[in-house]
């Protein structure tokens, strides 16, 4: 009974606000308590998030903190929490702390420095490439779900392989084709421009049909593009890029960012497929409303749950993907530490010095495993299917 | 059915030419030039290289060495820039060791894999479960490489076998079982190795599955029925959650010619993946192109033979 009388209470103040009154802050924090996986797993985040910056500032500059690459050739291998020698060392050798908090490597340099510069290393490849694998993934989602129903005329795509064959010609030295394919290019623009004289379809001739004509339509084509790249095994494209380029962290972050957009784009194409038909664009289009107001400001809020989610556990990876290549002796040039290559270094000594293989190894699993918890809990969490009515 | 076959067939051809096309350019639009793979060599005289250069029709414009690399490749007369060997043999001859691996490893993935993500899903919630999700996120996190060391640590110490390399080296007058268990403890850990991502990937899906069956309306209707729960589960459930796997058996094709680069080099085995390792190394571009060729064919006739067991298998799909 007193259940129902509050219910009449409840529709006789209708005018009372009717949203829940739960921030989404809030309602996201109380669904951390609940999944306590999840909560783990953002709880180490932040606190790698709070080491990898700590560290970038400890361990960079002139005389840093820790000093990642100070050799001491006379303390080699020395085991986690042992004093250093102060006999040997020069003034400026001795660690910080009085202790090597996690040893010495093979060449007496302290693996806690190195570890807290490689903490960055993983963190900015992680999100820089992650980054830039999302943007390219939202932009063409975005348009094969949005604009996908219209058409690519002919010369458009023949325009464009002017303009690239072209730069491509002049770029490898053959001046004369490739200006020739540009004027071609040109003329393709003036042929547009000219072709605009609203003709009735028949009174075209054929080749003006053909090259006015549609050929695929944008959802087609970007569809396609993703499927070829499905195609490439990525590892092994990963690390011929990577091995062909200069060495730099850079180019491993922008090889992974464009090697692991596919998903993301699929997964937004598909959101804006299913939103673009309901009925608040429809309002939003009658309002006048442009299309890019339309699509950032109403769909993609709506449709950004499952890009954060591929997102989380697309770091796990890209970060995983670092340490394979540092491993393998690709990536950061040598002086620069990496978990990876801490790693890898290590490996010889695996016997004498276990701690410079399980050191960076542990790090980098409970690193991928909290981004890959958190992700899975996030996926909980912003399922709408699961999500308590209030 | 016949017009689904020949339409998959015209477009995957078509993606497969662009793949070339692709990968051809990243690999010669890299800056470097494979003849530069060595300036310090004083064998590599300019005349050398000139004559290089000449024989792998280097000196021609890219799209003709496009052509002659893809002639070449269709007719089987392609040849290694490194040793001059015919780079299809090379791979077969690689092939053929990176199979055992795979075929364990795919084993061990899909028996341990079913039972696993069964269970979970029948025991659901319980202590059982939620050891078994840690374990496959923790599977999935662990990075091969530091796994891998992990492993030979263990095996090396308490059982006191050699790990590395496909035989004990110079193993050749002892007994055949000695010999076969030689090969068996040398397979055992990098082929555990492949299997670890799949086994904790799979169980998921298997579970995940197994629950949207086990919620259906025509389970509630056998419990009813009053059949035992090994009836349930095993029979009415099990068979009809089953369907997805069989189209999977096509998308483990790729997995054939794959063949990790990092599993294989810790354990000096002389695989696909690592032949493909030192031909990046070696800027040996037609092995590397050869490489991405099969394993994009593999790719894409592996959703087609997917797509067409989904056809056979499920009733419900006409077209």
């Amino acid at each position: 009974m007193n259940h129902a009388e509050k219910h009449i209470d409840a529709s006789d103040y209708i005018e009372a606000p009717l949203a829940p009154k739960r921030t989404r802050l809030q309602a996201f924090g109380r669904m951390l308590k609940q999944n306590r996986l999840a909560a783990l797993g953002f709880f180490i985040f932040v606190l790698f998030f709070l080491c990898a910056v700590t560290g970038l500032i400890l361990t960079s500059g002139t005389k840093p903190l820790f000093n990642p690459a100070m050799v001491r050739l006379e303390e080699k291998l020395r085991p986690p929490l042992s004093k250093p020698n102060l006999k040997a060392l020069r003034p400026d050798q001795v660690p910080v702390l009085n202790v090597y908090l996690m040893g010495t490597d093979d060449l007496g340099r302290d693996v806690f420095a190195r570890m807290l510069q490689g903490a960055w290393v993983s963190l900015t490849v992680g999100f820089v490439a992650v980054g830039i694998s999302v943007f390219i993934g939202i932009f063409m989602g975005g348009i094969a779900g949005y604009f996908g129903q219209h058409h690519i005329k002919t010369i458009h795509i023949l325009f464009c392989l002017c303009l690239i064959g072209g730069i491509g010609l002049i770029w490898i030295n053959a001046a004369s084709a490739g200006t020739a394919l540009l004027l071609l290019c040109l003329s393709s623009i003036v042929f547009l421009l000219s072709a605009r004289d609203k003709l009735p379809e028949k009174a075209r001739p054929v080749w003006k049909g053909i090259l006015l004509g549609n050929a695929v339509s944008v959802d087609t084509l970007i569809m396609r593009i993703v499927d070829i790249m499905l195609c490439f095994p990525s590892f092994f494209l990963i690390l011929t890029v990577v091995a062909l380029l200069p060495a730099s962290i850079y180019n491993i972050m922008i090889v992974i960012g464009l090697t692991s957009w596919m998903g993301t784009t699929r997964f937004v194409r598909a959101e804006f497929l299913s939103l673009r038909e309901q009925d608040f664009v429809a309002a939003a289009k009658a309002l006048g409303i442009g299309n890019f107001r339309i699509i950032f400001r109403h769909i993609m809020p709506n449709a950004v749950a499952p890009v954060l989610v591929s997102a989380t556990i697309g770091i796990a990876t890209a970060i995983l993907t670092e340490a394979g290549l540092s491993f393998l002796g690709f990536g950061v040039p040598p002086p620069h530490a990496t978990w990876g290559n801490i790693l890898s270094d290590g490996k010889n000594f695996i016997f004498d010095a276990p701690w410079l293989t399980f050191i960076p190894g542990i790090a980098i699993l409970i690193v991928v495993l909290s981004f890959n918890l958190f992700g899975e809990g996030l996926r909980d969490i912003l399922n709408p299917k699961l999500r308590e009515r209030h | 059915m016949l017009s689904f076959i020949g339409r998959s067939v015209i477009q995957k051809t078509i993606t497969l030419f662009f793949v070339s096309i692709v990968s051809f350019l990243i690999i010669h639009l890299a800056p470097g030039k494979p003849s530069q793979v060595n300036p310090m060599n004083p064998k590599f005289t300019p005349e050398i290289l000139e004559r290089f250069q000449k024989e792998f029709h280097l000196d021609k414009p890219l799209y003709v060495q496009y052509l002659y690399f893809y002639r070449d490749l269709f007719t089987g007369k392609t040849v290694s820039w490194k040793d001059n060997q015919s780079v299809l043999l090379k791979i077969w001859e690689r092939f053929l060791n990176s199979l055992p691996l795979f075929i364990v490893g795919t084993l061990i993935t899909w028996t341990l894999s079913f039972p696993v993500g069964i269970r979970s899903a029948i025991h659901r919630g319980g202590i059982y479960d939620r050891t078994a999700t840690f374990l496959s996120y923790l599977l999935i996190s662990i990075p091969g490489f530091f796994f891998a060391y992990i492993l030979i640590i263990f095996v090396v110490n308490h059982f006191h076998v050699p790990v590395i390399g496909m035989e004990t080296f110079g193993i050749t007058n002892a007994s055949i079982a000695h010999m076969i268990m030689d090969r068996i403890w040398h397979l055992l850990l990098p082929s555990v190795l492949g299997a670890t991502g799949g086994i904790a990937i799979l169980s998921r899906y298997v579970r995940s599955q197994m629950l949207e069956v086990e919620g259906q309306d025509y389970i509630r209707t056998a419990k009813a029925k009053g059949l035992t729960p090994d009836q349930v589960h095993y029979k009415h459930a099990f068979r009809n959650a089953l369907l997805p796997f069989v189209t999977m058996f096509g998308l483990i094709l790729p997995g054939l010619i794959g063949g990790s680069v990092i599993i294989e080099t810790i354990f000096s085995w002389p695989g696909m993946g690592r032949m493909a390792y030192e031909a990046i190394l070696a800027r040996d571009y037609p092995v590397i192109l050869t490489v991405n060729f099969v394993s994009a064919a593999l790719v894409l006739a592996g959703t087609f033979v997917s797509d067409l067991l989904y056809l056979v298998v499920d009733p419900r799909i006409r077209l």
